[in-house]
């Protein structure tokens, strides 16, 4: 047995890339050492955070729970490539605008999770809310305001910041 | 026109003082952006990892390091005795707790592990997992302990000593005493008491803690990345646990993923990766992972508490009577102690209450348990939790509403200043107001009618109330008569760019609660530039002014205030290269809308690009032998009284499955007085966190230890944390009592959510299954101990 | 938490999985989801030397009804089971335990087979196959073979998958006329696994060509209570079932149901619920989902 590197063709963030890898790095691990993709973050390395999700073949995962070498010929999506095509911009003024994030940690993987609730479902209530970001942990907002942003995204929202 | 007096900053035109500005900063952390420790790679970075105890308690009979050595990638192996070469240990006491005492705690074990999950053997290597190899190889010999575990039984003589040389396990002990306990007691008309137990739970920061060093042999200087609330603490201590000279430290954290308190204390695991960057002469990092967080992050709270409440017939109280205990682990815990959190409870019980008898007790004992030391609240939910289930129970004997007896105890809104029982004076509170103002928003007579409803449909809901009174931005008096180097001032500079806009560094740092934002609030005002003209810089003891950061929700109290200064000073000095410019005095001149006008009637005069420019560029067209000053310093440390104090009120409304004892929670509401409202959306958000953090602490948050000192849940599967389905709105109302010793008048707000949700949520539960029998007194109320309450099982 | 070193291997069909289990026997490690495995190795509680990744093996995944048994494809997603609608219509025991499965990350990965294969004992899949009679297809270089979900659970993240063998897929009955399905769970959090779960099918009234003719006749038969989070494996509660069958769903038989779980179960504990607190916790969750089904049935 040997840590050999093992041949790795993926496209992240609509990048095609071909690397070689260790099998045991995880996805995770990848993103943020290999491409240096920093904005996928690690917060507990066994898949309950949440912190670590991206988004893989259009779908939201634990970037933690697979190994990067299993992503061969997938599509990943990270937030840096969703901020980046704009995808994202209303959901994260609405996060901007209610304050939805403290510390910033949790919020890379609450966004794509809180995306992804959105493309399900365009319209949900706040209990619905509160169960499509029930695999992400944020410690620091008590989630109020994060349930509301993602209200205000979801009802067209241009609501502004209470002065 | 007679001259204008000059105007505070609260007063100033387009003041941004009071108003929600969304934190400009959010923007990077949106855009996943962050620029957190864990992030920091450097070149020649290699990674540690930990052979951690696997016993509470054991000698380390001998330690085989070789076939570790051998492993692929291992740079290098360490035990105990070659940190300890190059770092001193250290011991947590303070010098004003009399007769405090500890044991030295290396960074390493030292021959005897103390609790399971003690760091014993380094192991660096190219990469962590490498590491985590080699962890596998090595041969540790144990001989186990006795361990001592239970609070209750650490002091007895035939317990074993956890620190032989102190002579029993006692860490501290101390007694608060006012007026005729004995005979208030004896003379009461109702005595209500219970027995609390408040479970150990951790702060669980969704980044774990971060240290990466990099020592440079040839400046002989060590830059550490480090995920810290306290980078001058840190600055402090690395430079003299590691033999260096102080200015050759330098501590940097830009982002940080949740601090609460966890990340201000001294572990032995920052400490040990920077002795090894400084004996590799390589950068080397430490990233903690999840199951390293649970077994070394402080542990927090676990506190038994035996108190009792003594009244008149007609509700008035008399006085409390309690006995704290608390076991804090191994170690007091460096630099701040772990008798912090014991000494609040001992002095906050009954504080907002008129009481004049009094008597605390407070007992610190040693435990083989991880390390406990202060996190968010520090004491506060103890002392709130006790203080006000007590109260509630009172009401029912008396068959008194809740409310009502608190407003009839309460120190009134206008009998301040105030002295304290336990010997606190309070400036300013507004208990009366808070509670009025809670009563209105939750709808208490509706509430009250709804739950008395359902409750005849077998639904069994409750409503519970806590008051608190709050320690915030402490001075000198908390750390450092105590000889700990615990900064209470704080230090802010601010330089006029050339373009006009400002550069302003500051000691306070951010941690996400938007201390960034405020201060460019407050500058922009001052100065009378927008706010996208300041560039906020904090975190870095290289480039900012010594302080004391952040911690004891000081942010806005001391940043804020420093802030005003410093932007004053820097205001006096533009005015100053401006009026030398235009041969007028600067008293005729003021800014605004960044650009220099007459004071007098708002003439523009010239833009503050223009004064840059001519400062800088130019200055030869200045009078002779005048010298622009256009960055400035400013220090400020708390005045008046030793602490700020802020008050308020929680409500919360649960419903508890009766056949389950699952505890759902509909509503929370606080209503929060933190002196000046800098902005509104930002001290929200503090109690909404601070609240859900206490809502752990009250019903799911609990670090479980086995009789013989093994965690048993310590990962985050096990360990519960509250999320976004458990947790309800919570709801935040402001009222406002400006503290006079400040200009910016704001005491502080990080902690107020945290430090009477707890109470709230066992009233509510108690007050909920109170008609079936049943009550709580013990944290997390689980579903165990309620049915165990209600006699189901 | 790194994971130990492992080799990797992407087999492309069935044939191949099969290859290099047999080869590598107990030191080979399947991997579908990843979902409970990953942490797992995280941890390093499980070291593997050969990861076979059957991801890309074709024909694993995927559900389809087959005569009268709806097969399930071993390697089928939690999120594709859960909005199916030919499983929602054939095996609605399914579908409404699926949203109770962890989060919506971990059921866009987590697989069926994975599952039941893991076999955690409080997990809500392999107590449905259980209560459905579930039949679970192995296949190995020797050939295939099907064991019924009774004899299959053995022991926590216990079963009788042989090393060699690899789940192909899992059939279970496809729901008839006359059926009821219920499912519920307590858990502290959403998502997390249950303090104690419950899965229950039964029928309702005359079976067949006799439906016809004893139309009021509403008396319940095949009655399954399958219960997870209370011992080693998902449990039958056969006691308990016997006090419902041939009896209308009612207030007196649920009572009677709930009295006769007492010898059908005696639950472990786990790190925050006792023994005590989790046999009262069986009581009361037969009760309420039983009532519940009697609801659902009456309206």
């Amino acid at each position: 047995m040997s840590d050999i590197n093992y041949e790795l063709n993926l496209t992240v963030n609509g990048e095609r890339g071909s690397f070689r890898v260790s099998p045991r790095l995880s996805l995770a691990d990848f993103l943020r050492e290999e491409l240096h993709l920093t904005g996928t973050h690690v917060g507990c390395e066994q898949g309950a955070c949440g912190a670590c999700t991206v988004r893989y073949n259009g779908d939201q995962v634990r970037a933690c729970l697979m190994y990067a070498v299993q992503a061969e010929g997938a599509e990943v999506e990270t937030i840096e490539g969703i901020t980046e095509s704009g995808e994202l911009a209303a959901l994260q003024e609405a996060f901007h605008r209610n304050n939805a994030l403290q510390c910033g940690f949790c919020t890379p993987g609450m966004l794509i999770a809180a995306a992804d609730l959105l493309k399900h479902n365009p319209s949900p209530d706040r209990d619905q809310i509160r169960a499509g970001i029930s695999g992400n942990y944020c410690r620091c907002t008590g989630y109020h305001s994060i349930v509301d942003a993602v209200a205000e995204t979801c009802s067209g929202g241009t609501k502004e910041a209470t002065q | 026109m007679s001259e204008k007096p000059h105007l505070s900053v609260l007063d100033r035109p387009n003041s941004y003082i009071g108003r929600s500005v969304p934190r400009p900063n959010a923007r990077r952390l949106l855009a996943g952006r962050g620029q957190y420790p864990s992030n920091v790679s450097l070149p020649r970075m290699v990674h540690v990892a930990f052979a951690r105890s696997p016993f509470a308690h054991a000698r380390i009979v001998g330690v085989d390091t070789e076939a570790a050595r051998q492993a692929p990638g291992v740079v290098g192996v360490f035990v105990g005795e070659d940190i300890a070469k190059i770092c001193q240990p250290w011991v947590g006491t303070l010098e004003h707790f009399a007769g405090m005492k500890s044991a030295p705690q290396y960074p390493l074990a030292h021959n005897v592990v103390r609790w399971q999950g003690e760091p014993v053997v380094a192991v660096v290597a190219q990469t962590r997992a490498l590491a985590e190899d080699a962890l596998e190889l090595l041969l540790i010999d144990y001989e186990e302990l006795p361990a001592v575990t239970d609070p209750e039984t650490a002091l007895d003589p035939d317990t074993p000593l956890i620190h032989p040389e102190l002579g029993d396990n006692l860490v501290f002990g101390s007694k608060v005493e006012a007026g005729d306990i004995e005979r208030a007691f004896a003379e009461a008309d109702l005595v209500v008491e219970d027995e609390f137990h408040f479970g150990r739970h951790t702060g669980v920061t969704l980044e774990p803690r971060v240290v990466v060093a990099d020592y440079d042999p040839s400046e002989e200087r060590l830059t550490a990345y480090h995920g810290t609330q306290t980078p001058y603490q840190m600055q402090d201590v690395y430079a003299r646990h590691l033999g260096l000279a102080e200015e050759n430290v330098r501590v940097v954290v830009k982002d940080i993923g949740g601090a609460f308190g966890i990340k201000l204390h001294v572990h032995g695991e920052e400490m040990t990766t920077c002795a090894l960057s400084m004996l590799l002469k390589r950068p080397v990092k430490w990233s903690a992972d999840r199951l390293e967080s649970f077994v070394s992050d402080i542990h927090a709270r676990d506190h038994r508490v035996r108190a009792r409440l003594a009244l008149t017939k007609d509700g008035r109280i008399l006085g409390y009577d309690v006995d704290d205990l608390t076991g804090v682990g191994a170690y007091s815990v460096y630099p701040r102690t772990s008798a912090v959190e014991g000494n609040q409870v001992i002095k906050l019980v009954g504080a907002p209450y008129t009481q004049q008898h009094y008597r605390a007790v407070l007992k610190v004992v040693l435990q083989n348990k991880n390390v406990m030391s202060q996190y968010r609240a520090v004491g506060h939910p103890i002392a709130f939790t006790v203080t006000e289930a007590l109260v509630d129970k009172a009401a029912a004997e008396l068959g008194l509403d809740p409310m009502e007896l608190r407003a009839r105890n309460y120190v009134p809104d206008d009998a301040y200043p105030y002295k304290s029982a336990s010997g606190f004076t309070y400036e300013g509170l507004s208990l009366q107001r808070s509670l009025e103002k809670l009563k209105e928003m939750i709808g208490y007579p509706e509430l009250r009618e709804e739950q008395r409803g359902l409750r005849d449909k077998g639904v069994y809901r409750g409503i519970g109330i806590a008051t608190f009174v709050e320690i915030t931005a402490p001075g000198p008096a908390f750390y450092g008569v105590g000889g700990a180097r615990i900064s209470s001032q704080d230090g802010c500079s601010m330089k006029l760019e050339p373009s006009g806009k400002v550069q302003l560094a500051i000691s306070v740092n951010e941690l996400g609660q938007g201390t960034e934002t405020i201060v460019a609030q407050i500058a922009a005002t001052e100065l009378g530039i927008a706010m996208e003209d300041i560039r906020v810089v904090t975190g870095d003891t290289g480039a900012t002014p010594y302080g004391g950061a952040a911690w004891a929700s000081r942010g806005a109290a001391i940043g804020g205030e420093v802030t005003v200064r410093a932007a004053r000073a820097l205001r006096d000095s533009i005015l100053e290269v401006a009026g030398a410019s235009l041969q007028t005095s600067p008293s005729e001149l003021d800014l605004r809308d960044s650009l220099v006008v007459s004071r007098e009637d708002g003439e523009e005069l010239i833009s503050l690009a223009e004064v840059g420019r001519i400062a800088y560029f130019r200055s030869d067209t200045l009078p002779p032998g005048f010298q622009p000053q256009l960055s400035v310093v400013r220090h400020y440390s708390p005045q008046g009284l030793p602490f700020a104090f802020t008050n308020g009120v929680h409500a919360s409304y649960v419903e508890v499955d009766v056949d389950t004892g699952l505890v759902r929670l509909l509503n929370h509401w606080v209503v929060e007085d933190c002196g000046r409202v800098l902005n509104p959306k930002l001290v929200d958000e503090q109690a909404r966190g601070g609240v859900a953090q206490g809502i752990g602490m009250a019903l799911f948050e609990e670090c479980l230890y086995s009789a013989d000192g093994q965690l048993t849940n310590g990962s985050l599967a096990d360990y519960l944390v509250p999320l976004s389905s458990e947790l309800p709105d919570i709801e935040v109302a402001h009222i406002e009592t400006p503290s006079q010793y400040s200009e910016i008048g704001a005491k502080g707000a990080g902690e107020a959510g945290t430090a009477a949700s707890p109470a709230a949520i066992m009233n509510a539960v108690n007050d909920a299954i109170a008609p079936l029998g049943g009550r709580v007194t013990a944290m997390p109320m689980t579903p165990e101990r309620i049915l165990r309450s209600l006699k189901r099982i | 938490m790194k994971s130990p070193q492992f080799d990797y291997v992407r087999p492309g069909s069935l044939d191949q999985v099969l290859d290099l289990l047999a080869e590598h026997g107990d030191e080979a490690q399947v991997i579908a989801g990843g979902q409970s495995l990953v942490p797992t190795m995280n941890m390093r509680l499980a070291a593997p030397s050969v990861l076979v990744d059957v991801n890309h093996v074709p024909g694993l995944a995927g559900v389809e009804l087959c005569g009268k048994w709806l097969r399930i494809g071993a390697l089928t997603r939690h999120a594709e089971i859960a909005c199916s609608p030919e499983v929602a219509r054939h095996a609605p025991l399914l579908a409404r335990a699926a949203p109770y499965i962890a989060h919506e990350a971990i059921r866009n990965r987590g697989t069926f087979g994975g599952s039941v294969a893991t076999a955690d004992p409080a997990s809500e899949w392999p107590a449905c196959c259980l209560t459905l009679g579930a039949r679970i297809h192995l296949a190995s270089r020797k050939g295939t073979r099907t064991i019924p979900a009774e004899d299959f659970f053995e022991g926590v993240y216990q079963t009788a998958i042989e090393p060699h063998e690899l789940i192909t897929h899992v059939e279970v009955p496809a729901a008839a006329d006359g059926m009821l399905y219920g499912f519920d769970e307590l858990a502290r959090r959403k998502g997390d696994y249950a303090i104690v779960g419950l899965a229950v099918q039964a029928r309702i009234g005359a079976k067949g060509p006799m439906k016809l003719l004893r139309r009021n006749d509403q008396r319940l038969s095949e009655v399954r209570l399958g219960f997870f989070g209370v011992a080693e494996t998902p449990v039958l509660a056969q006691q308990a079932a016997a006090a419902l069958e041939g009896r209308p769903l009612d207030a007196e038989s649920i009572q009677a149901a709930q009295s006769a779980l007492a010898d059908d179960l005696q639950p472990l504990s786990d790190l925050y619920t006792s023994a005590e607190a989790k046999t009262h916790m069986t009581r009361v969750l037969l009760g309420r989902v039983l009532h519940a089904l009697s609801g659902d049935h009456s309206a």
